[in-house]
């Protein structure tokens, strides 16, 4: 594979794989401590779910990258730069309502990424894997939309914490649609698809279903990035002293 | 078949799933493929979520299944075409049953779970009065349901 082919699909993997794993460890962390029993079984599901795209994605990338020996030293053991998500799905979980929020967001987003991708990608693996991902992150996308119109469309206190979380989030969806150069080669390639084209597909859902719960669309300008250069906010930091000590305490270590 | 392929497939055959232990493998659909290229026997796996724990495990119980009869394979997942719950052999069906999980029903549309699905039958008492409580169960490919005749709480395996 050319050279610049080969960089290309490696950053690309690496977007999409971090996302997926930044998310499914902030989505862990409501395991133990959700408001039932059942979220407390869905949310850790959900976690599970993110996590393993993740690590099916840094999989792919280390077939390309042979600095990588195992998708371990990618999730754990890159410096805080090197990664690549977005800061949306850094941000801390807040209240139930801001968690469901932020997952209808971005499952709804992953969706139709992945459709997609399942309908033209140069990468064969990656095209195959979306076969599965999109049916899943369907799944996601429709267990967090029903609590976005349940809490919106239940008492006044409900409905105004999802407003909150609307507010609380509306920074950092600008720049899940935001093109870069990268995300314009990719496309040029038939790599992936631009993030700015998913807009229409994603608001026409989004929209629907906060109008179901009583809630305002957001206003959706480019207010915060970073993420995707490896600039990422305060909360990062703490997650990552999370994510990776047990590598870090213990190198190589393994269940 | 060469021989070797189908001694493979002989002795793989009767292995469980580690979250469905009164299930095999076989009954689940999961081993798709047992292939010889020049120099390993290649088998392909379908995994029935992309981050099913149960992966590793099951990896690990082929590899070591095999070394006994003197092949060492590599293991490979397919995602294309996705798994699907219409793999999962009648008598796999019967057995979830058996074993008070509600079977999958046969799939009718291009998402997880049927929207539209009412004739959920509780695995104790039989019964089609049933209600989901929650979209996930125990495990990512099970969804909660409840009897509202005999009040019992059941795992539903959802279509996929």
């Amino acid at each position: 594979m050319k050279n610049n082919t080969a960089d290309m699909l490696f950053e690309g993997l690496l977007r999409i794989a971090d996302d997926n794993l930044i998310l499914g460890h902030r989505t862990s962390e409501w395991c133990g401590h959700a408001p039932t029993l059942e979220e407390d079984l869905a949310l850790p599901n959900i976690a599970l779910d993110l996590i393993g795209h993740a690590q099916n994605l840094y999989c792919l990338a280390c077939e390309i990258d042979s600095r990588y020996q195992n998708e371990d030293q990618l999730a754990f053991l890159r410096l805080e730069h090197e990664y690549k998500n977005l800061l949306l799905v850094e941000q801390e979980n807040g209240d139930f309502g801001n968690t469901v929020l932020r997952l209808f967001y971005f499952s709804t987003f992953m969706k139709y990424f992945w459709e997609r991708v399942k309908i033209k990608c140069c990468f064969k693996k990656l095209k195959e894997f979306s076969e599965k991902a999109f049916l899943e992150t369907s799944y996601h996308s429709k267990y967090a939309s029903q609590w976005v119109v349940t809490l919106g469309d239940g008492t006044d206190e409900s409905n105004l914490k999802m407003s909150n979380a609307i507010t609380n989030l509306e920074p950092f969806l600008g720049e899940l649609f935001n093109n870069d150069d990268f995300t314009e080669m990719c496309t040029q390639n038939d790599f992936l698809p631009e993030p700015r084209s998913i807009f229409d597909s994603w608001k026409n859902e989004v929209e629907a279903i906060l109008q179901k719960g009583n809630l305002d669309f957001p206003d959706i300008i480019l207010k915060k990035r970073g993420g995707r250069k490896g600039e990422h906010s305060e909360a990062f930091g703490y997650l990552l002293s999370d994510l990776q000590y047990m590598q870090r305490a213990y190198p190589n270590s393994s269940w | 078949m060469e021989k070797s392929t189908e001694k493979a497939w002989d002795v793989l055959k009767d292995l469980t799933d580690p979250e469905l232990p009164f299930l095999t493998l076989d009954d689940l659909g999961v081993i798709r493929e047992i292939k010889r290229n020049d120099k390993n026997h290649v088998v392909t796996i379908a995994p029935t979520y992309i981050g099913c724990p149960a992966i590793s495990v099951i990896e690990e119980k082929i590899a070591s299944e095999l070394k006994k009869i003197g092949i060492s394979p590599i293991i490979e997942k397919s995602f294309s075409p996705p798994w699907s719950s219409d793999w999962i052999s009648e008598n796999g069906k019967k057995k979830m049953e058996e074993f008070g999980i509600s079977p999958p029903h046969p799939r009718k549309s291009d998402t997880i779970g049927d929207p539209l699905l009412k004739d959920v039958k509780c695995p104790q008492c039989t019964s089609y009065k049933t209600e989901k409580v929650s979209e996930f169960g125990s495990t990512a490919c099970k969804s909660l349901y409840r009897c509202l005749d005999c009040k019992e709480p059941f795992d539903h395996f959802k279509c996929v």
